[in-house]
């Protein structure tokens, strides 16, 4: 429970400040001010400026936008693909489709994700959207695989026999009876994915093929505080710990979510 | 001397107690049995013997085993004990070795962490401990893995390790129960023998009071912690006193009252089914081999008629249990309900379908456990091709809860708030409300406690006579199909061996194989049974 609420609090404060950022920060993070450039946190700069004099705050807030957008995206395509390929996979077992789902899977898996992505932007240009279909695809193969294997157990239990005495098929088995009990791992697999998406979409910016300038972004912060890290740490210091917490914090959620959403173990605590 | 003594021991964990005040010895050459049934704190003795208790746990009074004060030990000098002074066997054999080591590797590693020994010389050890356990070096080299070994020659393998060292004493939690009957027969008797030969201790813990009684010298029945009656095997099922020893007896002896009237006219048949699985199938390589599990069986089920079906597992009767749902199809043969097909072209027949339904053995293992009670038990009614509706469902639902002796407060709540009897009975009441002519009960008792047992057995005949239902009763428990049912099929090999009537096939049974199955049956004393 306590993974739950400190897990949910991080994330919580992290979507408040996406959703904040819509309406109103500090600063506008576009505007330069070249006077104030480089300044350590103040008052009137809670986390400093960086080298064009831009408020970090105002970028952090700004930037949880979009990494939250474009993970939330990627895990959303993942899951809305992957899941039905995977009890699909598992309802017909060891059959031809089964084949083509997972050797599918396999060839998309061979590739490194980050390679492919590269790949995408350099063909397509780079943007924010084509990192999200970019690390979309990849998610994919995970959700499928996560399932199949989760469906692929419960598809012995008694209860899917009774179910198919009932005369149900597969199709609706795997509605009422597989999906409902692979929720759990997909809830933790999820927010694994979405944190390992934030931090791919910082990779990508990082290394300019994510989010373009002037959008803020983590990855972006983060490669401009480089040269600056002897002279300026608070530049990189504030957009990584926006990361390491964003991410920690769903993975900490995760954990708290599975256990919580488990009958069992909930009349287990209460 | 005794081996191990417990005296007036006192167990709890976090605070709440689970054994109190229990007593109990064992001498050298000596076999104590152990009864009772989940939840009586059998096993938690047998943990607390040798100090493997769940943390938070703490014991009060004495625990000595060979001469020495277990509770007075430190850890090292309690890992020293365990395997060298003590061995354990569990109950399931498929998991209590690791898969991916060779068996001579699992049984040489207790003699390598407990004696200076060269790996060569431990394995020459292991292939002895093999051996005595009836596993011999020409047909079971060490490097065999579990894999290859069926369940009793596995059940060997977990003997060999826990004598390996020869150690005083044996603990044997349920050895047979995960077993076939003629190979528990097998196994108790070798335990019998290494007792006799070793004059080793042995607790051997077990539910089932027929094979106690068989093997033990002297017997312990626990209940909620208790020892509720103890003495010499010969003497105690005659001298009971404790209403709970005479109950648990009563119940293992149980047989339901039945009033029977089976009719004439057949209500299934099954005629010279056959059942082919394709072996090694390849998607991409089309060459395939074929095996049969089920080889032309043919049988009638009378109308309100219990027929039972016997035979050891891997014997093809689930895979008939199967067919005859019409979950799978047949390749050769005919399966008719009333005579109308179960299968017709490719299709299972939704008419005939709705006519049968099943309860499965594992009470955990059969219901959904993110539903709640009143959607489980309707989800038959998809096979109706009107279900019923509002206040109608509401009977309905209502109707099967109260047959089986619940509640409509039930309805509401998960699977999990539910005891294993309980659960067995909401699956009694799911196959019970769409008003099948058939139900299938396919090890339907067998995971239940005796007491338990005994109460869902009344149950099956009393529904039998109020509702008119035929069944057939798959097991591997003579004695429940002995009790239940009036006709009965014996399986071997995926062809039926032997049929007759219960008590005729019971009591002169014709086949060989009916005949081991019935000799390897362990039974209660004829005086008390």
């Amino acid at each position: 429970m306590r993974n739950l609420w400190l897990g949910g609090a991080l994330t919580v404060i992290f979507a408040g400040m996406a959703v904040l950022s819509f309406l109103w920060t500090p600063y506008d993070p576009t505007v330069l001010d070249i006077a104030n450039k480089i300044k350590v946190p103040t008052t009137a700069h809670p986390l400093g400026t960086d080298h064009f004099g831009r408020d970090i705050l105002s970028m952090i807030m700004v930037g949880a936008r979009t990494s939250i957008a474009v993970a939330l995206v990627a895990v959303g395509i993942g899951m809305g693909l992957g899941v039905p390929l995977g009890l699909t996979a598992a309802a017909r077992k060891g059959g031809l489709l089964d084949e083509l789902i997972m050797r599918g899977n396999d060839l998309v898996f061979a590739f490194p994700s980050l390679l492919i992505a590269i790949m995408i932007t350099a063909v397509f240009g780079a943007s924010a959207v084509n990192a999200i279909i970019a690390i979309g695809i990849f998610n994919i193969p995970v959700f499928a695989r996560l399932t199949r294997s989760g469906a692929l157990s419960l598809w012995t239990r008694d209860y899917v026999m009774a179910a198919r005495v009932a005369g149900k098929g597969a199709t609706r088995i795997s509605i009422e009876h597989i999906l409902p009990n692979v929720t759990n791992l997909l809830i933790v697999q999820g927010t694994i994915q979405f944190s390992l998406g934030i931090m791919a979409e910082a990779g990508l910016s990082y290394v300019g093929l994510g989010t373009q300038p002037p959008t803020a972004s983590w990855g972006r912060m983060l490669a401009d505080s480089q040269t600056m890290i002897s002279f300026a740490p608070h530049m990189a210091l504030f957009p990584g710990l926006a990361i390491l917490l964003t991410v920690l914090g769903l993975n900490l959620m995760g954990d708290g979510l599975r256990d919580m959403f488990d009958p069992k173990l909930r009349r287990a605590r209460s | 001397m005794s081996l191990l003594k417990i005296d007036h021991l006192n167990l709890s964990i976090h605070g709440s107690e689970i054994l109190h005040d229990v007593s109990m010895q064992v001498a050298p050459g000596r076999i104590l049995g152990v009864i009772g049934e989940s939840g009586s704190g059998k096993s938690m003795s047998a943990f607390a013997a040798m100090q493997l208790l769940p943390n938070g746990a703490t014991c009060e009074g004495q625990i000595t085993v060979a001469g020495q004060d277990v509770l007075a030990l430190t850890e090292p000098q309690l890992c020293q004990m365990r395997g060298r002074d003590v061995g354990m066997v569990f109950q399931e054999p498929m998991t209590a070795l690791n898969p991916i080591r060779t068996i001579g590797d699992q049984v040489a590693e207790t003699i390598l962490i407990h004696e200076d020994v060269s790996k060569a010389e431990a394995l020459e050890r292991a292939a002895e401990a093999l051996a005595r356990a009836e596993l011999p070096q020409e047909r079971f080299p060490l490097s065999r893995y579990p894999f290859e070994l069926s369940g009793g020659q596995r059940q060997r393998v977990v003997i060999a390790m826990a004598i390996a060292l020869r150690p005083k004493l044996l603990i044997a939690d349920e050895p047979t129960t995960a077993l076939d009957v003629t190979t528990q027969a097998q196994i108790l008797d070798l335990l019998k023998r290494l007792v006799a030969e070793d004059q080793m201790g042995l607790m051997l813990i077990s539910h089932d009071l027929a094979v106690v009684a068989d093997l033990a010298d002297e017997i312990v029945i626990m209940q909620k912690g208790r020892v509720v009656e103890s003495g010499p095997a010969a003497t105690l099922f005659r001298n009971m006193q404790h209403p709970y020893s005479k109950a648990l007896l009563a119940a293992s002896t149980h047989v339901p009252d039945r009033e029977g009237a089976a009719q004439d006219q057949p209500l299934l048949s099954v005629r010279d089914v056959v059942r082919e699985y394709t072996l090694h199938a390849n998607v991409w390589l089309g060459k395939a081999s074929k095996l049969q599990a089920v080889k032309g069986v043919s049988f009638d089920i009378r109308k309100g008629e219990s027929l039972g079906l016997v035979g050891e597992s891997g014997c093809g009767k689930s895979t008939l249990t199967r067919a005859i749902l019409g979950l799978e199809e047949v390749q050769g043969g005919e399966i008719l309900l009333d005579g109308q097909p179960v299968f017709s072209g490719k299709k299972p027949n939704r008419a005939v379908r709705r006519r049968m339904q099943v309860v499965f053995q594992d009470p955990y293992g059969s219901f959904n456990p993110r539903w709640k009670v009143s959607r489980l038990i309707c989800e038959p009614m998809h096979l109706l091709d009107q279900p019923p509706k509002g206040p109608a469902l509401q009977d309905a639902m209502v109707e099967a809860m109260e047959s089986v002796g619940l509640t409509a407060d039930d309805l509401d709540k998960y699977i999990h708030e539910f005891s294993g009897g309980q659960r067995q009975r909401i699956a009694i009441a799911r196959a019970l409300i769409i008003k099948p002519d058939l139900i299938i009960l396919d090890e339907a008792v067998s995971a239940l406690d005796v007491s338990v047992r005994a109460q869902v057995l009344d149950l099956l005949a009393d529904l039998s006579d109020r509702f008119g239902l035929t069944y057939l009763f798959i097991s591997h428990d003579l004695s429940v199909v002995r009790s239940i049912t009036d006709r009965v099929l014996v399986m071997k090999a995926g062809e039926i061996v032997e049929q007759g009537a219960t008590q005729a096939v019971f009591d002169a049974p014709q086949h060989t194989y009916t005949q081991e199955l019935i000799a390897a049956a362990p039974v209660l004393p004829a005086e008390i049974a």
